[in-house]
This record gives C-alpha cells, structure tokens and sequence, in this order.
C-alpha cells in the first residue's frame, strides 16, 4: 500500500509535460540542463583511476556518477517532452555534436587537477544557484521535482569544490600559480552561462526557468568570496564571451568525449549489460 | 624523491540513530575538515549513515599482542560475567 502510495505520487501533474506550443523550447532547454551534467559528468569521469590520491579519485568519480544521474533525469523529462520515443539513453548516445547543447565550460578538457577543480567551482556556483530557483520557484512540478534532488548533491559539489580552490589557491606558489592559470583560461568561458537566448525567453515567460542575467549577482557573489579566500586575483570583466555550445556550435573537444561515450552504442546498437 | 604523504585518518560512522560509531576503516586527509570530506566520499555512499568522526590515527593508543595474555585471558571461563540472566526491558531498546 505504502508503495503504491509512492508511486502515484512520485510523478507529479504537469501540464507543461504536453503543451504543443511550448514542446520546441522546453525539449532544447532540458537537453541544455541533461547535456551540461552529461558532459561535465564525462569530463569528470575521466579522472577515475588517475586522481593524484585515493580519497580524490574516489570524491572526482562520485561527482561524475551525480551528475550522469542528474542527465537521466533532465534528458529522461526531455525525451518525453518531445514525445517521440526517445529515451534519455537514446538522446545520450545517439545525437551527434551539433545536436548537443551543451555549455562550452563543460566541454574543455579536464586538464590539470586546477582546470579540473576550477572549472567545476565555477560551474557548481552557477548549477547551486540555478537549481536553487528551480526547486523552489519553477511552475514545472516536474522541473522543480528534479531540481530539488540534484540540488542536494550539488550543494556538496559546491562545497567540495569551494574548499579545493581555496586550498589550492591559499597553498604552494605551484599550486597557486596553476590555479589561477585555469582561473584565466576558464574565465572567458563562464559568460555563456548568462546569455539568454528565445529558448530562454520562452521559459522565463512560461515562469518555469529564470532569466539567467538574474542570477548573475548571485554568482558573482559566491565565486568573489572563494577567490578572495583563496588569495586569486578575480580577472577583468571578460570582453570577449566564448558562447554558442547552447546552440550546438562547439569546440573540436566534443567530438572527442562522443567518440568515446558513444562508441559502443553506435556499433553495437540498442547493447546492453 | 619521496612523496609527502598526507596524514592518516580514522572513521567512525554512526549508522543510525541510537547505534554507537562503528569503526569503519581508514583514510588519507591534510587536515579534519578534509577527512570529514573524504569519508563522506569514500564510506557513505550508501546512505550508511548519520553521523561520521574522523580521529588522526596517530592518537590512537592500542594494547600491545604481546599482553593479550594477561588482558584478556583471565576472563576465560568465567561465564557468570556474562549479563545472560536478565531479561531487557522492550523500552530499552537497543543496547
């Protein structure tokens, strides 16, 4: 009984799920969330079996195995949207990198452990305080439901990431040096996580996601106190944006992490184990 | 060139409320507020717990095998030690 009970509510009433007019805009925006744990997920799964220690290996594969969870749920709402009968796997690995919409952020090679850990700080900011208007403002019951789960482990991620860059940032000059390297590297990536575009809108408009120039503030407020803490110099407003994976138009790296994510599906369709 | 190892860490996870800490192995951190960290990683995956304590490993005194003889041996036989006679009360609960 107990269990029925939780079943008939562990799918809540959506009307947006089959709004026609809304199908487009609503299927790209959750391929946008699905796509960016998915391939940060990739990114970071990398790592396994190569972390500098132990303990971080171990702590790098359980933010991967977070955020592949996340994707399930964002591609797995996404599929149904489009009502097509795509699953989540079927739009994991069988689109190819234009289809992708992705941040460009996510898809950067893992590089050192400083890229690594920068990257993820700067993104696990963004991801907190999105998530965070998700689960509590989002008229989707069904964003708002996915959103409140990932949050909770995207707060440790959060956390997590926080601590390292001020550790490593506060730490040796090597350490410092590389940290804030990726710092520069990494900063002029971070502006497309604010730039709206008509998908955007759409959602904003239909209350069920932010403006994303809205959470900037936030943002800023958060990764300024870490870097303050962590003695890096927070770079110039960066003039240049490098944006437009949310569009599908990517690096040469996507292509890559597909190659080998998609690889097995693609030769030996519909395996499993 | 000898790398620097970080120092080593005890974990003690409370599996659930009114159990005590059960040692559950051991792990590398620079300091405690990493370790706490690093067993959330490592030991609680599961949703194993609700409490964790990490102690360095270097406070940890044992006794010494060599004086497993007189610590423990005197015990033996003597079963009356044993509380087997009484009954526990419902109320209390786990003990």
């Amino acid at each position: 009984m107990a269990a029925l009970e939780t079943a008939a509510t562990s799918v809540p009433e959506d009307s947006f799920v089959s709004d026609a007019s809304l199908r487009p805009a609503f299927f790209e925006w959750l391929c946008r969330m699905g796509d960016n744990a998915l391939i940060l997920g990739h990114r970071t799964s990398e790592w396994c079996g190569h972390g500098p220690v132990l303990e971080e290996d171990i702590a790098l594969a359980n933010t991967a195995l977070d955020l592949i969870g996340h994707t399930q749920m964002w591609l797995g709402l996404a599929g149904e949207v489009e009502g097509e009968g795509r699953d989540a796997d079927k739009l994991a690995y069988l689109r190819d990198a234009m289809k992708f919409r992705n941040l460009l952020l996510v898809e950067l090679p893992k590089g050192d452990m400083a890229v690594t850990m920068m990257r993820e700080f700067l993104f696990d900011a963004f991801h907190y305080h999105l998530l965070t208007w998700l689960a509590d403002n989002s008229k989707s019951p069904r964003v708002a439901e996915i959103a409140a789960k990932a949050l909770k482990e995207v707060s440790y991620h959060l956390d997590r990431a926080s601590d390292l860059v001020v550790r490593l940032g506060d730490g040796t000059e090597e350490s410092h040096r590389r940290m804030q390297d990726a710092l520069d590297l990494l900063w002029a990536y971070s502006g497309e996580m604010f730039v709206g575009d008509e998908v955007d809108a759409a959602m904003t408009q239909a209350g069920i996601a932010p403006d994303l120039e809205s959470l900037r503030g936030e943002w800023e407020t958060t990764v300024r106190d870490v870097l303050k803490e962590a003695t890096l110099a927070m770079p110039a407003e960066a003039g240049f944006v490098h944006k437009g994976g949310k569009q599908g138009r990517h690096t040469e790296h996507l292509g890559f992490i597909l190659a080998e994510m998609q690889f097995l599906q693609r030769a030996y369709p519909g395996a499993s184990w | 060139m000898s790398k620097k190892e970080w120092p080593l860490w005890e974990v003690f996870i409370r599996g659930q409320h009114g159990l005590n800490h059960r040692h559950v192995g051991s792990l590398h951190a620079p300091d405690a507020e990493m370790a706490i960290n690093h067993a959330r990683d490592v030991y609680t995956r599961r949703k194993e717990g609700v409490s964790i304590w990490v102690v360095p490993s270097k406070e940890i005194t044992a006794s010494s095998p060599s004086e497993k003889g007189p610590l423990f041996d005197p015990a033996e036989s003597k079963t009356y030690r044993h509380p087997t006679f009484f009954d526990i009360p419902e109320e209390v609960g786990k003990m």
